[in-house]
């Protein structure tokens, strides 16, 4: 990739200006962060006026900027950008008498670098290659911090969406009771009872997965890096959820070691666990099956989770582990979920250098696998959301 | 002559994915005498268009498809382009775009008579109604 930049200089001396624009002709950087290599096209400007009206007209990238000019100075010239805020231009000073008052004034109106007279075309090169890496950086920072924010933006939206919803419905209900809208059969205010409180139970959740995926991704939370039994926990999530299993004949199975050892932090993993044996159950058909299979090597445990359930297409599966994915269809319509617990155990599973992944078939079943390796206690998730 | 005598012969046709705003709004519509017949999808409701034809129409934009009301409006409107639809959305209360059937070129391409935003009001979505089917 070959970038151009845009680089005005500012001198009253025209030999000063045709020698800059010499020796930037043929120059290039490469530049290791954006793969590529930047050239350079010079314009020229005899006077502080004339530098402001073209860049009016057309903003350089970088400004070469001699400080003493027939009428602005340098310094007035950088102050009216300053009052203009052009972020994306970088300016060198170029000073004569390196006078450390005038490079104070100049650094504290924004000025990048500096250049002092004379130089020779490898200082002004060197000064080039400096600013150009510099300005690329930035510009990349600063779209880095626009993508965070939209993706941020997008996260709270559907957030507020999925918040919204329950919320709606629980009113509706409230109100219709209030005004009893339905008749005298208390049986249909029973079921407006019930629904209210499944979707005042599907917002706890919600929140409850929230909170889990914002201690994650904050790195706030003390991780505690310990040796624990997988396989304890993993009999603790199949105790927490055999509740809703039984009555639904679902029968929950384990294939084990007697203990599988990991150095991890208990509460990452209760949570990975919880969530799939709960989806195991919770998208099964009645009477179906969960296995769930820990598979320890000597540097990986293997954690799968096969069920007989609904099952997934293709295309449900690759984009079933992102943030607010419910695969919304007639089987899955009456299944209460956050959208957020795939998406919390993937995250998990990179920070124990692992991965999540699903096989599947839809009507037969899916199996859901998570590798876990070794985890250094200082890992954070770069916050994605 | 009361709403509810005046609705009795005219049938709704409620459809969003949320079931219990289909279960609310059929009870109050059904309360201004209207006779509600009710889907859970764009397709069901396509599928129910084949049997019935409905007097007016209230579809949620945002189904399983993303624009799944504004398909089913299009086909609704193809059907017979006289069944005013009006288009529930929780969009630009969530996402800030602007969704307006208000301007001529707006209905050209958004197939709907009346755009309403969620949370809708009842009193709101019955005026619109009233206002619609009295045309």
């Amino acid at each position: 990739m070959t970038d151009t930049m845009h680089i005005m200089v500012v001198d009253d001396e025209p030999g000063m200006r045709m020698g800059v624009a010499r020796a930037l002709r043929d120059f290039s950087v490469r530049l290791v962060d954006i793969n590529g290599e930047v050239r350079f096209e010079v314009e020229q400007a005899a006077s502080g006026e004339e530098a402001i009206d073209k860049i009016h007209l057309h903003a350089p990238d970088i400004l070469l900027l001699d400080h003493k000019l027939p009428g602005m100075t340098g310094l007035d010239v950088l102050e009216t950008l300053a009052q203009e805020k052009h972020e994306d231009l970088l300016t060198v000073m170029i000073t004569a008498y390196a006078s450390l008052e005038t490079a104070v004034a100049a650094t504290k109106k924004g000025a990048y670098d500096f250049l002092a007279k004379p130089f020779t075309p490898e200082e002004l090169k060197n000064t080039v290659r400096k600013a150009a890496g510099h300005l690329i950086l930035e510009r990349q920072a600063r779209k880095l911090a626009a993508e965070k924010r939209q993706v941020r933006f997008q996260f709270i939206s559907v957030l507020a969406h999925e918040l919204k919803a329950p919320l709606a419905a629980i009113e509706g209900y409230l109100q219709i009771m209030k005004d009893h809208a339905a008749g005298d059969d208390p049986k249909v205010y029973d079921h407006m009872i019930d629904r209210s409180l499944t979707r005042a139970e599907h917002m706890r959740k919600l929140v409850g997965d929230l909170l889990d995926l914002t201690r994650i991704e904050s790195g706030r939370k003390k991780r505690e890096v310990a040796t624990i039994d997988l396989r304890e926990v993993t009999q603790q999530a199949i105790d927490t959820v055999s509740p809703v299993a039984t009555p639904r004949g679902i029968t929950i199975h384990m294939d084990s070691p007697a203990a599988v050892p990991l150095q991890a932090d208990r509460g990452e993993i209760e949570i990975v666990m919880n969530n799939l044996v709960s989806n195991a159950v919770k998208y099964n058909r009645d009477g179906g099956r969960v296995d769930v299979r820990l598979k320890p090597a000597p540097d990986q445990v293997t954690i799968e989770v096969t069920d007989t359930g609904i099952g997934l297409s293709a295309e449900e599966a690759a984009r079933l582990f992102n943030d607010f994915v419910r695969i919304k269809n007639e089987k899955t319509r009456n299944i209460l979920g956050s959208g957020l617990g795939l998406s919390i155990v993937k995250k998990l599973a990179q920070l124990y250098n692992g991965e999540a992944s699903v096989q599947s078939q839809p009507d037969v079943g899916s199996t859901f696998t998570v590798v876990l390796r070794h985890t250094d206690p200082q890992a954070t998730l770069a916050v994605q959301a | 002559m009361t709403n509810a005598t005046k609705n009795k012969t005219k049938t709704v046709l409620l459809v969003d994915d949320d079931l219990d705003f289909l279960a609310q709004h059929q009870i109050l519509l059904q309360n201004i005498g209207f006779t509600v017949v009710t889907a859970e999808s764009q397709r069901q409701a396509e599928e129910l268009l084949k049997t019935q034809k409905p007097d007016l129409a209230i579809v949620d934009l945002m189904m399983e498809h993303m624009d799944g009301g504004f398909a089913l409006c299009y086909h609704i409107k193809k059907l017979d382009a006289k069944i005013p639809v009006i288009l529930v959305t929780a969009v630009s209360s969530e996402t800030g775009l602007e969704f307006d059937a208000a301007t001529k070129e707006e209905r050209s391409w958004v197939k709907a008579d009346v755009m309403l935003s969620k949370p809708i009001r009842f009193e709101q979505l019955q005026r619109e109604i009233e206002r619609l089917l009295s045309k």
